[in-house]
């Protein structure tokens, strides 16, 4: 049997993932859902003053989406462990980190893209000005991506637990408050008529720091995870 | 030719060979801790001299500079560990890098305690988002994190092996909390100790400082020692030279 080439393998593992996710569409629609109700109860909890709320509105964004992407990291590879397809992947003749690497993409896909989709929605139900809006959807762009790809080498460390999603909490906040702190405060310039570059440049170069890296940490996370 | 360095190194690195050796290290340091701890508390709290700005309340620096050392000290010890664990998959430095993480913990969280308590009366606030703070509070996240995963896994080498590899992401933190009063314009003072140049502090205050530093590592090392002595003989309950060590203690 000839070993089919890189690209096709790529191709192959998109497809299965993005299939998968397409059957179970319930799932893909929780974390939206989600992300909607924690930002209605901000103006709740706070009092509708449009002042206040325009103030925290690019951060209560940027925060629910990254707590929304949070639940939803846990089943990353769950099903995969389940059905022991995840090991035949570690076994197979092609490039683990790459193939995982196709694995966070589509979850990136089915996950972060639709919250990225109705973040302008959730900014809008916050009176964010319309002019900041699209610098808050470039972070979210560049900063959902690097979240996505953290929490990949984080979940490929926990496969092997068996309650990890408070774990999951515990380690990826920390390492994700620097991706915060620039989405913020490159939302908050623009909010404030300053220059936003800066704030999104660094964002972009951790970006694709991560992109070269994560899948590499994420295979030998699950290396590490799975030999026992 | 010094090739006994790393052939002690290489035997040391046997759990009963180093269980004997912490063992006889043990008291040493134990009693350094104690006497060094004491001169520095007694040099610090009477005879160096009070501030002329702060008044007595600088003296909280004895606790939370050597802390604050430790802690990023201790992930660094940790980070390293790891490291050695992943690569050349040493057990004892499995052990030394899980151990380490509660220590280093604890001296995150003192360092964080006693800087609240000097900053409300001086910058009349418990806590500022400032660079220096918020970073020594990640590292406690970071060490809380590593602990945690270490305690998830069911197979403790699994966990430590997991452990590790999350203890080495997290090292990129050490340099942020170390510099990040020179690359922000931040709350939180600049360094006042230079260990290698002019330090901008009178010896009177200096040298119970860098008592205090000397007995903060030997504490570390003492604790260290005990609690990795007491993970080998947990992780190695089967084997002959443990079983040995427990019938020696079964006889009176």
């Amino acid at each position: 049997m000839s070993q089919p080439s890189l690209t096709t393998a790529c191709a192959a593992m998109l497809r299965r993932d993005l299939t998968l996710a397409w059957r179970r569409r319930g799932d893909i629609a929780m974390p939206v859902l989600y992300a909607l109700i924690v930002t209605m109860l901000f103006p709740f909890a706070l009092g509708p003053e449009d002042t206040l709320l325009q103030r925290i509105a690019g951060g209560v964004v940027l925060v629910t989406v990254l707590l929304a992407m949070l639940l939803a990291l846990d089943a990353m590879f769950a099903s995969d462990i389940e059905d022991g397809s995840l090991e035949q992947l570690v076994l197979a003749p092609q490039p683990l980190a790459l193939m995982l690497g196709m694995k966070i993409l589509a979850h990136w896909l089915t996950i972060a893209l639709p919250l990225i989709v109705i973040s302008p929605l959730m900014a809008a139900l916050l009176h964010l000005p319309g002019p900041v809006i699209p610098v808050l959807l470039l972070a979210l762009l560049l900063a959902t991506p690097l979240l996505s790809l953290l929490g990949a080498v984080l979940v490929a460390l926990t496969v092997g637990t068996r309650r990890s999603g408070m774990l999951l909490a515990l380690m990826l906040l920390p390492l994700c408050v620097p991706a915060v702190i620039f989405a913020a405060g490159a939302v908050a310039a623009a909010q404030q008529g300053l220059p936003w570059l800066a704030p999104i440049s660094w964002l972009a170069a951790a970006l694709v720091l991560a992109v070269v890296l994560a899948p590499l940490a994420c295979a030998a996370a699950l290396r590490i995870a799975l030999d026992s | 030719m010094a090739n006994w360095i790393p052939l002690w190194l290489h035997r040391l690195s046997s759990p009963p060979t180093f269980y004997r050796f912490a063992g006889t290290l043990l008291p040493w340091a134990m009693t350094l801790t104690v006497l060094l701890g004491a001169i520095a508390l007694y040099g610090g709290l009477v005879l160096a001299p009070a501030d002329y700005q702060q008044g007595d309340a600088y003296r909280i620096i004895f606790i939370h500079v050597p802390s604050a050392w430790m802690s990023m000290f201790i992930y660094a010890v940790m980070g390293v560990a790891s490291f050695i664990a992943l690569v050349w998959r040493i057990k004892l430095a499995e052990v030394v890098a899980m151990e380490s993480a509660p220590i280093g913990a604890a001296f995150t969280f003192i360092t964080l305690v006693t800087g609240s308590l000097w900053g409300k009366p001086m910058w009349g606030t418990w806590w500022t988002w400032d660079a220096r703070l918020t970073s020594e509070l990640v590292l406690l996240f970071l060490f809380l994190g590593v602990i945690g995963l270490y305690r998830a896994f069911e197979d403790r080498r699994q966990g430590a092996r997991a452990a590790a590899f999350l203890a080495i992401i997290g090292i990129i933190n050490v340099p942020i909390v170390h510099f990040s009063v020179n690359w922000w314009n931040t709350l939180h003072q600049g360094s006042t100790v230079n260990v290698f140049g002019h330090s901008k502090m009178s010896w009177d205050m200096l040298w119970p400082l860098l008592t205090m530093t000397l007995a903060t590592k030997f504490y570390y090392a003492a604790s260290l020692f005990r609690r990795v002595r007491t993970d080998l003989l947990a992780l190695e309950g089967g084997k002959d030279w443990v079983r040995q060590i427990a019938q020696g203690e079964d006889t009176p």
